[in-house]
């Protein structure tokens, strides 16, 4: 078997320059975006995104618990990014790990950028990430879902946060890799952003790339994000069209 | 202006209207940050948002429960971001030697005003005033508390439609929750029809889809 993330002979991009799931360079996985699954939680999404499945249920704003984490001035976020034990191929042992109290973080963090938390001091906002399945690039699927909802929770926001990854394989700068890509590819690199001001929130990077292709693989995610955000959009006004629609059929009989 | 629905973040046309509700301004721009309707009132523009928790406001009338206890007061969930309190004075009850708990115990919900929000978002609830009480019996129904104002309807068209055809009283709070009396089955159809506007709070004409249905259902 050959380990992860060493160089190996696998050809990821063939010479017609399509990758192995048969996607162009600049191309997404098809996503999928679902909004208000959740009849308990004040607010919740669904995203499939290519392999990824994620689930993210918001609560809040409400008291925040324990009572030393208030802040006076401001509502604190409260990210929790879990990865199920079945989402990846071998067992993957529940609970926080080193990786997912990171990725919290980040999202967190991310997400803060756009909330208008000072309208509620003392309070916390709760977002639930739970990855049901991943093929590479659940944190940005992850966010993309939870500010969709955090709209449905009805937060006040500065705009939806909406993130896009790109990497190099082969030499190549390419978009949103998927779990092969991610593992025998030479960079990955998380991005997410606030389309409106073109503001960046959350970026990393694994791996290593020049400076010009950084530079390349930033510009390639920000047109992938800004088409994202369409989808979101569409997602949260399908919720009330859906009413609608059922009206029309009413009308018509 | 057209009523339309918009999302955080769109750009919003004010046409020469003021600031209001659910809209912030960057760079001379005007901008929503919440997911709701674009309504005009008073030459103001407003967002009335579609969903969320519900924001005291000085003398709504809403339903709590009480969820602790303290020496003087009563600790209640309003359904809020913060919790409300209810102070002894503010109760029509006298006798200060009594356990509070044998007033209104933990659980026992109660139909109350708003009385005072402090500057650090302490919010005190009263009974003293015509209509307020415990509620006993009967059932409960969550709403959205964004949604409530469409129940009531013009000048409370809606919810006495409701209570004429079924016969099931009502009690609405605007935090979103109400409480319902009268027998089984009408206070399920109630449910029913309460959970119907919900959804299609945001489309017009909603009274007489509600009259009809109530009308169709009246012969079961």
């Amino acid at each position: 078997m050959i380990e992860l993330g060493t160089q190996s002979d696998i050809k990821l991009i063939n010479e017609d320059g399509l990758r192995i799931d048969g996607r162009k360079f600049n191309e997404l996985r098809p996503i999928r975006i679902e909004v208000g699954v959740l009849n308990r939680a004040d607010g919740s999404a669904y995203i499939e995104w290519g392999g990824n499945k994620v689930l993210v249920a918001v609560y809040g704003p409400r008291e925040a618990f324990p009572k030393h984490t208030q802040n006076p001035s401001r509502a604190i976020i409260n990210a929790r990014y879990n990865m199920a034990a079945f989402s990846v191929d071998e067992r993957k042992r529940p609970g926080p790990d080193r990786r997912a109290v990171e990725i919290s973080k980040v999202i967190g963090e991310a997400l803060e950028c756009a909330v208008f938390t000072e309208q509620f001091p003392r309070t916390s906002i709760d977002v639930y990430i739970e990855v049901l399945q991943a093929d590479a690039g659940t944190r940005i699927a992850g966010l993309t879902a939870a500010s969709v909802a955090l709209v449905d929770a009805g937060i006040p926001m500065k705009d939806l946060v909406v993130g896009c990854a790109s990497g190099k394989i082969d030499g190549k700068v390419v978009l949103d890799l998927n779990k092969e890509e991610d593992n025998f590819g030479q960079a990955d690199l998380p991005m997410a952003i606030i389309p409106r001001t073109q503001e960046i929130v959350l970026l990393q990077m694994d791996g290593n790339m020049t400076r010009d292709e950084l530079e390349e693989a930033v510009e390639l995610s920000k047109k992938a994000a800004m088409y994202i955000s369409d989808l979101q959009k569409e997602a949260l006004l399908a919720k009330y069209k859906a009413s609608e629609s059922e009206k029309e059929g009413e009308r018509s009989e | 202006m057209e009523r339309k629905i918009v999302l955080p973040g769109e750009e919003i046309n004010l046409e020469g209207m003021k600031q209001g509700n659910g809209i912030y301004h960057e760079n001379g721009k005007y901008y929503s940050y919440q997911m709701g309707v674009l309504q005009t009132y008073n030459n103001y523009a407003n967002i009335i948002p579609l969903s969320g928790k519900y924001y005291p406001v000085r003398n709504d009338r809403i339903i709590g429960k009480v969820i602790d206890i303290a020496p003087s007061f009563w600790i209640m969930d309003i359904r809020g971001p913060y919790p409300g309190f209810l102070h002894i004075n503010d109760t029509p009850w006298k006798n200060l030697d009594q356990d509070l708990n044998k007033i209104l115990g933990i659980g026992d919900t109660v139909f109350l005003k708003v009385n005072e929000i402090t500057e650090s978002r302490q919010i005190w609830l009263s009974l003293k005033d015509a209509g307020l009480r415990k509620l006993e019996g009967g059932h409960i129904v969550m709403v959205q508390p964004t949604k409530v104002s469409r129940i009531i309807g013009k000048a409370g068209s809606m919810v006495n439609t409701i209570k004429e055809m079924t016969g099931v009283k009502i009690q609405l709070g605007q935090n979103g929750v109400v409480w319902l009396d009268g027998s089984a089955d009408k206070v399920m159809a109630v449910k029913k029809i309460l959970k119907y506007i919900e959804k299609e709070a945001h489309t017009s004409g909603l009274t007489d889809r509600v009259k009809k249905i109530l009308e169709e259902n009246k012969g079961d």
